[in-house]
């Protein structure tokens, strides 16, 4: 028996309908068509699924789309302002950040996270905030520098 | 062949082509991949390390509502046994087969068996739980010297050991003992003073690429079977696919997605036989996509291994013999990369006389896959710490241990290779001359902790094979570059920059597109560190194509006999058109231009790369920190130099996992204990440092920038140094990875 | 994972009514256990009931005569970040901070640790060096029960049914009171504990007044050892008095070999661990390693 859910998603409403055990991540992907948060591992250790609720991360795969009822819901898709990226995104690709771009959308919703709550974040917390998120291709340098310029410009601004 | 060695573009970091789309989420990687009528399939997989299967029972499966097909091994049209080459080796395709679907016995928990199609994902897993498979398990054997022991169970009746190249009778679980001989290796030991010999263990390995294998497969009504699948090699899928379902080639069609990584272990086919035959037989597309579990139990891991190796060397450091017997892992199916260690165990160094053995030994774990630089980091952690422990009765300084005895231009390998001009002296210089060597270790953090450095080389010998390139010029001077190379790290950019340099463009002037099979000429994979050698070889021979013909346009527009062309611009006499303003003019002069160029390079030369790294090890725990990590690579020419420090930086960090924390833990009844990324422990954020990486140019000879591939030598030294930095710390010679707190401990202990 | 009906009861009434409608509904808070557990087919449930509506279980509530309460869906990351708990526990914010990494506390909770019962529970050796107790509700009414009593087995809790925890209630630290977590992990985060320590000891004039001391990952439960924070008790905090607690925690050590480390590796390190915790409460000078 599927349940009307109504949520916040990327700053407009949105609504879906999914079975209770529907992850959250099925839904996004599989209802909603936002395939850009990814499943790497399903549970909960990989960190490719993060995604913002109520601007807490949070791994998507191991919440249900029906506990997200009246919630926001932000996922990679909503971090460009329009046709502007992000200073995270546009500091990714410059410092080559991504190499197969798989845990990418995850790294980045992280990141943001991290940003909003210490904008002048020290290598240390950027390692810890981010060992959720796995990445097998960059072997995290790059990761942090851009998060560590990315910062520095949202500082800036 | 350029011989310029000022680049207006080659060695700068314009940003990467497909960087919009993958920072936004709009980039398709298999699993996002939507169809009309799409089914999901689901596989049943054999819950014993070792069996017969007495029988299959699909009727309560098929009687689910949802289901829409099922498929076994006897679904595979009947065939010729073949040979089929999967770009990383041959193999014959009733092991493919095999592997895909088992027929008669499966070799390993996880052995995929049945394939089902149905309306949803749950649905098709909950059918498949309905297939009733009776097996009559068998004893397993789960290491190289058990597999190897007389009396062992066999996996595979029919498997004979090659031996030196001669087949022999006798049932075994070993497919091929090889030697390579070189000099007189016992009668060099003889003469030597001092010799150190060391056996050593490592565990099975998973390359641990975050996507999970994904595809779908839609055999069309018109006879044609089109794929859409995470691969490294489309042309790989095509021709094996092709093979194993007896199509014509011409049939198939595979597109390959956007990526999540693949290290080799997307090389091998494994769901797409069985979307295809779903699809066949329902008539609607058909999407299989692992789930991590069946990932780590039912893809390829890298070998695990067994390997002596003894050197002997005179008292000023001369290494005069060596001796290696490689005993590695292929899992159900032989094919273990042990051939590649041979080439690699003392390809860094001049050693006149050396005998080399390798075993490739069934054991019932999953088929090995490549890992990067396959079979290779195994090798160099034996012969690494046995030159670290010479270098140390010595009391020679390891780096000038090595470079005594560096390989160089004509040192010859016991495969019988000589080498060309290759940067091995050029790496430890530069290892020997960095910060990072001298710099002081700093005191431990606590009292209980003890510091050490350590160092080690390694090699990847690299490949060429095909790769083809189109090229557009569209009518603003921008160009559309059609390449068939599966884009894992960047490289659409590095050889659209490569086409660019000759041209005289911007790397954004470029468009590059990876395509199907249908749209490109024939490609190799996307792996062997060949892809920025050997696709980017084509760009470049396909840029030059391009300039030839646009000079023919200007001759023409110009009536002169001869056109120069010169930094982006063409000239004759008084006449100049830059490449975007003659571009705009192709139109009313003649036919569009459309350059192209295929190749198929010899001399890859192999990337010598070097690792310098700092660990601390808590006493009480067995815990090894890494402190500090120094990768150096010879890159021979660095086309975009952030993605060769990725590529460094990448592989350093696989290695760290490798000598720290990855295995698979089995069970005595061969089950994977820690199938998931739980307890297989790749490394996070906070588990490394950062990565200085210094980049060696010295250029390969035969390509038109110097490119030496970079994606693999990086991975195989870093396991070996960092033993060596614990032994420097501790006093310990660890034998065996990964070198986990507990085995520490247990090494402290012991003392 | 299989299909099941989902409620999300706005009350404690509500709840209760539910459960002891639904004997085999499963409780969810920040499910990141649960899910888990569903999706390997490890539990199964034809009723999900979503504890995280009902106020009393998404409060934090300090009182200062008394101490505090948290809510048993409370999410670790409320925990690391509330002010207070930072302040008068630092321990158990730390903890928070601790289980799995920076997306698992965001939604998993306290409470769901505890329940979980998992042997290696990072939470609860804290919890039970804390003091904490925990209160329950369920067809009989209100109760409360000592956390060194709420886990039973290896993923087996002490809740009857249509029993479901309420919240924890942290007694308020006396003078001279310091408490401390220490997990030994291969990795840096992410992974379960192979040993975890717990220790609260409290100094008054030179002396150790009290001292707890409880263990992850080496019995089928989490271990209070009581002897060895008794051993401390009227002592200095002397190396030699550390030593022999560290002995006395090692010594009731009932580890096994599993695929996370070897059982005598395990003792080893409750010894190594217990030594160094205590080290951070009683001497916060020495370095403590890990």
């Amino acid at each position: 028996m599927k349940v009307h859910v109504q949520i916040n998603l990327n700053g407009e409403p949105a609504e879906f309908l999914a079975e209770p055990r529907q992850t959250l991540l099925e839904c996004l992907r599989d209802t909603l068509n936002l395939t850009g948060t990814k499943e790497g591992c399903g549970d909960g250790n990989c960190g490719s699924c993060s995604i913002l609720l109520d601007g807490q991360l949070v791994n998507s795969c191991l919440i249900l789309g029906v506990e997200t009822q009246g919630q926001c819901v932000e996922t990679v898709e909503g971090i460009a302002q329009g046709s502007t990226l992000h200073p995270l995104q546009k500091a990714f690709i410059d410092n080559a950040a991504l190499q197969c771009g798989i845990c990418t959308p995850g790294f980045l919703m992280a990141s943001k996270a991290l940003l909003a709550r210490e904008p002048n974040p020290t290598e240390p917390q950027i390692r810890m905030w981010l060992a959720n998120n796995l990445c097998r291709c960059t072997g995290y340098d790059k990761i942090v520098r851009a998060v560590q310029i990315a910062a520095a410009e949202m500082r800036a601004q | 062949m350029s011989t310029t060695t000022h680049y207006n573009l080659i060695g700068t970091r314009p940003p990467r082509h497909d960087g919009a789309d993958k920072v936004t989420g709009r980039a398709l990687y298999g699993a996002d991949l939507k169809m009309a009528g799409l089914l999901h399939g689901a596989i049943l997989r054999s819950p014993h390390a070792h069996a017969n299967i007495v029988s299959i029972d699909t009727t309560k499966a098929s009687q689910h509502p949802e289901c829409r097909a099922i498929v076994t091994a006897a679904d595979f049209p009947a065939v010729a046994e073949r040979i089929v080459d999967l770009g990383e080796g041959e193999t014959p395709l009733s092991y493919i087969r095999g592997n895909v679907l088992a027929s008669g016995k499966t070799l390993y928990q996880g052995h995929a068996v049945a394939g089902v199609a149905a309306t949803s994902p749950q649905a098709a897993s909950e059918i498949a739980a309905l297939i009733e498979v009776v097996y009559a398990p068998l004893p397993c054997v789960l290491t190289a010297p058990t597999a190897m022991a007389p009396g062992a169970p066999l996996l595979h009746s029919d498997l004979r050991c090659l031996e030196f190249g001669e087949p022999t009778t006798a049932p075994s679980n070993v497919s091929n003992h090889f030697r390579q001989v070189m000099g007189d290796s016992e009668k060099a030991f003889a003469e030597a003073d001092i010799i150190v010999e060391r056996e050593l263990t490592t565990s099975t390995v998973h390359q641990g690429y975050i996507e999970p294998h994904t595809v779908t497969a839609l055999w069309n009504n018109d006879g044609r079977l089109l794929m859409w699948c995470s691969t490294q090699g489309s042309f790989v899928v095509r021709d094996t696919i092709a093979c194993m379902l007896d199509l014509p080639v011409s049939r198939v069609r595979v597109t390959p997605m956007e990526i999540g990584g693949g290290f080799g272990g997307k090389i091998p086919l494994y769901g797409e036989p069985v979307a295809a035959l779903l699809s066949k037989k329902t008539g609607h597309p058909v999407k299989i996509t692992m789930t991590r579990r069946e990932v780590l139990e039912g893809s390829g891991p890298t070998p695990g291994s067994f390997i002596r190796v003894k050197i002997g060397a005179k008292q000023d450091g001369t290494l005069v013999a060596a001796q290696a017997y490689l005993a590695y892992e292929a899992g159900a199916y032989p094919g273990a990369m042990v051939s590649p260690a041979a080439t690699c165990v003392f390809a860094a160094y001049d050693i006149a006389n050396q005998t080399i053995d390798g075993y490739d030994v069934v054991v019932n774990k999953p088929s090995t896959a490549p890992y990067r630089a396959p079979g290779a980091p195994n090798a160099a952690f034996a012969t690494e710490t046995v030159l670290d422990e010479i270098a140390q009765k010595l009391g020679m300084d390891p780096l000038e241990l090595r470079l005594k005895n560096a390989a160089k231009e004509g040192t010859r390998r016991a495969d019988g290779a000589k080498f060309r001009r290759i940067g091995c002296v050029e790496v430890l210089e530069t290892m020997k001359a960095h910060p990072h060597y001298s710099a002081p270790l700093g005191e431990p953090s606590h009292q209980q902790a003890k510091r050490g450095r350590g160092v080690a080389i390694g090699f990847w010998m690299n490949a060429g094979l095909p790769s083809s390139c189109t090229l557009n010029v569209h009518i603003d001077g921008s160009v559309g570059l059609i390449e068939g190379s599966t884009d894992i790290g960047g490289s659409r950019t590095s050889i659209a920059m490569m086409a660019a340099e000759v041209l005289g463009l911007e790397a954004a002037d470029m468009r590059p597109s990876v395509v199907d099979t249908d749209t490109i000429g024939y490609t190799g994979v996307t792996g062997g560190s060949r892809t920025t050698f050997s696709t980017g070889w084509a760009a470049h021979d396909a840029a030059q194509d391009v300039v030839k013909q646009m000079k023919e346009r200007a001759a023409k527009l110009w009536k002169v006999e001869e056109v120069q062309f010169e930094n982006g611009v063409f000239r004759a006499g008084e006449h100049r058109l830059s490449f975007k303003e003659l571009a705009a003019k192709v139109g009313e002069i003649g036919a569009p231009v459309v350059g192209r160029a295929a190749v198929n390079p010899k001399g890859a030369g192999g990337s010598f790369a070097g690792v310098i790294v700092d660990v601390e090890v808590d006493m009480e725990t067995g815990k090894t920190s890494i402190l500090r990590f120094t990768a150096v690579q010879d890159a021979g020419k660095a086309i975009h130099p952030s993605y060769v420090e990725g590529q460094m930086q990448g592989g350093s960090v696989q290695g760290i996992g490798w000598a720290l924390n990855e295995e698979y833990f089995m069970s005595p009844e061969g089950r994977m204990m820690n199938a998931s990324f739980l307890d297989y422990r790749m490394p996070t954020a906070l588990d490394v440092p950062m990565i200085d990486t210094a980049i060696v140019e010295v250029a390969n000879p035969v390509h038109p920038y110097g490119v030496r591939g970079v994606g693999e030598a990086n991975i195989v030294s870093p396991p070996a140094a960092i033993a060596n930095a614990i032994h420097a710390a501790t006093g310990l010679r660890m034998s065996h990875l990964p070198m986990n707190p507990p085995s520490v401990m247990a090494a402290i202990l012991k003392v | 994972m299989r299909s099941f009906d989902y409620a999300a009861p706005p009350t404690l009434a509500e709840a209760l009514t539910l459960l002891a409608a639904n004997p085999t509904a499963r409780v969810l808070a920040g499910g990141t256990d649960l899910l888990v557990q569903l999706k390997s087919g490890r539990r199964e449930t034809p009723l999900v009931v979503d504890l995280k509506k009902i106020p009393e279980l998404k409060a934090i509530n300090v009182d200062p005569a008394q101490g505090l309460t948290i809510g048993a869906t409370v999410a670790c990351f409320q925990i690391t970040n509330h002010a207070e708990i930072r302040r008068v526990y630092p321990a158990l914010a730390e903890v928070a901070g601790l289980i799995g990494g920076t997306s698992i506390q965001g939604r998993a909770s306290l409470g769901g640790n505890l329940c979980n019962a998992a042997p290696s529970a990072d939470s609860v050796p804290l919890l039970i060096a804390l003091s904490a107790r925990a209160n329950v509700a369920g067809p009989g009414g209100l109760r409360e029960i000592a956390v060194e009593h709420f886990c039973v087995a290896p993923g087996k809790n002490i809740l009857g049914p249509g029993e479901f925890l309420v919240s924890i209630f942290f007694p308020l630290p006396a003078p001279g009171f310091h408490a401390h977590y220490l997990r030994f992990i291969p990795r840096n985060e992410m992974d379960i504990a192979v040993v975890g320590v717990g220790v609260s000891t409290t100094v008054q004039d030179g002396k150790v007044s009290a001292a707890r001391i409880a263990l992850a990952s080496v019995a089928p439960t989490p271990l209070f050892v009581k002897e060895a924070g008794d051993s401390l008790i009227g002592h200095a905090p002397t190396p030699e008095a550390i030593a022999t607690a560290a002995g006395i925690a090692q010594a009731a050590a009932k580890p096994i070999s599993d695929m996370r480390a070897p059982a005598d590796y395990r003792r080893h390190l409750c010894g190594v661990l217990t030594r160094r915790a205590l080290n951070a409460t009683l001497a916060p000078g020495v370095s403590r390693g890990v």
